[in-house]
């Protein structure tokens, strides 16, 4: 059973066209999937849906099989600007969830610890938001998500505000915390080099409908970085595609292929 | 007039009027408080409130807070009471719009984030909203403690006994120059006191915890 399915999800917008046509997606427990499209593909939309924080017009999405109901901890979200709270401190901040979830102190102050350890982000516990750089403000929203230890995290292109030096940094990072860590992850960007770079599949959606044009296995070895040439040659497989547009018999045989075959992966076959 | 200022001071005249003053002017704004900060973050998130009592709101803004005066007099009597009355009414409409319009101005992704971690219910209000909004309920706070002073004045000045209004008022009544001068120093020099120490350190504490006005 796949962690996380997307089963004919369809999302109008309020003048009727659709952000979303019939989208199914099937996610597999600790896979590290990649959303990339142009402006207006719905990528954005379908991470609400999933996240639980706006409604699917048709369809369903089931974690573990079960619909989902509403927005929670098992599905974290990373926000683009990160969202952290301004208030609180940098420790605070990765607390808050397991304040919500009820977490007794001394274990939310162990737990918020470590996982700002592993982002690298420990002596900075007691700073302000405001006294951080973009890229650690990056890490302390990602650090606030896998202290839920959550199913599954979903990001919303995390790192388009940051520039091209820390994106580099965080990439090489998230590698090598996924290398311990798989969780399940949906990962939307418009970054096509950075799709690549970080995810195990990449589905490329098409826009105004958005609808899941193809899907790409990328079987690259890790760790991957933005610019290793087997990434550049894929991206650029990739972004043809995308300029190229949806063609009827591509889209129909994707859709019939995404939900039945199984994918074999290296590991496998051990 | 210097000497005047000591000697009202010495008498207990200018303390005994400040203490009353203060007494109520303090009484009134944090009750104003108390409604308006919870009433501003209401009408900013439920639209039913904001549907309902929005526009008694809105037009309560438009009436000076004298204008308080004649009804409560009426209502109350020649007593603290309607003196109270008119400071709360005289501040709690610009609190509660202040904190309304801080609130509807927070980014949406505080409570998005929130959703996300689990957050439900009143823990939304208590734990997010509301630590949120404090710039614009210090604003709506500062704002609402002028509005409350002066409530306070015009009503000691025109009919209730006693107070730093009242002294003012006698000073004129008795043509004692130095009397209305000394009075008018203690009432700005209290509000220069508020200012720097209370409200000052409120906001340099809001400001080293958020990095507002820095680059």
């Amino acid at each position: 059973m796949s962690k996380l399915t997307v089963e004919h999800l369809s999302k109008r917008y309020p003048g009727g066209l659709l952000a979303l046509d019939d989208v199914s997606i099937e996610v597999r427990e600790g896979e590290f999937l990649m959303l990339v499209g142009p402006s207006g593909c719905g990528k954005s939309t379908l991470l609400n849906i999933i996240a639980g924080l706006e409604k699917a017009d048709e369809g369903q999405v089931l974690v573990n099989g079960v619909p989902i109901k509403g927005p929670g901890p098992d599905r974290s979200l990373v926000f683009q600007d990160g969202a952290l709270f301004p208030w609180l401190s940098v420790r605070q901040n990765v607390e808050f969830g397991l304040r919500q979830a009820g977490v007794a102190k001394s274990e939310r102050l162990d737990r918020a610890r470590r996982v700002l350890g592993r982002v690298g982000l420990r002596q900075f516990e007691n700073h302000a938001i405001h006294e951080l750089s973009g890229g650690m403000r990056q890490r302390v929203a990602l650090a606030r998500s896998l202290v839920l230890e959550p199913g599954i995290i979903l990001m919303d292109e995390p790192f388009s505000a940051l520039d091209a030096l820390t994106r580099e940094d965080l990439y090489l990072e998230m590698q090598d915390l996924w290398r311990d860590q798989a969780t399940t992850v949906v990962f939307v960007t418009h970054n096509v080099r950075e799709a690549v770079t970080l995810g195990d599949r990449v589905i490329l959606m098409s826009a105004r409908p958005g609808r899941v044009q193809e899907v790409f296995d990328v079987e690259i070895i890790r760790p991957r970085q933005i610019d290793d040439v087997d990434v550049a040659r894929m991206a650029q497989r990739i972004s043809t595609s995308m300029k190229e547009g949806p063609s009827a018999a591509h889209e129909t045989a994707q859709k019939t292929s995404l939900l039945r075959t199984p994918r074999l992966r290296l590991g496998d076959l051990s | 007039m210097g000497g005047t200022l000591v000697h009202l001071f010495s008498d207990g005249t200018l303390l005994d009027a400040t203490a009353v003053s203060l007494r109520r002017v303090l009484a009134g704004y944090f009750i104003s408080l108390a409604i308006g900060v919870p009433l501003g973050i209401l009408l900013a998130r439920q639209q039913w409130a904001e549907d309902t009592l929005g526009s008694l709101v809105a037009g309560f803004q438009s009436l000076p807070s004298i204008c308080w005066l004649p009804l409560a007099l009426l209502w109350f009597g020649l007593n603290d009471r309607a003196i109270l009355f008119v400071v709360v009414m005289g501040s709690l409409v610009s609190i509660t719009t202040s904190v309304r319009d801080g609130v509807m101005n927070l980014p949406p992704t505080y409570v998005r984030a929130a959703r996300t971690m689990g957050t439900r219910g009143l823990r939304m209000y208590t734990e997010v909203l509301l630590p949120a909004s404090l710039p614009a309920i210090l604003t709506g706070a500062k704002l609402g403690w002028s509005y409350a002073w002066r409530a306070l004045m015009s009503g000691e000045l025109l009919f209730v006994s006693l107070g730093l209004g009242h002294l003012l008022m006698m000073g004129r009544d008795l043509a004692d120059m130095s009397q209305v001068l000394s009075v008018m120093i203690v009432i700005i020099a209290l509000g220069l006191l508020t200012d720097s120490i209370i409200f000052g350190s409120l906001e340099r504490h809001l400001r080293r915890t958020w990095g507002l006005g820095t680059a």
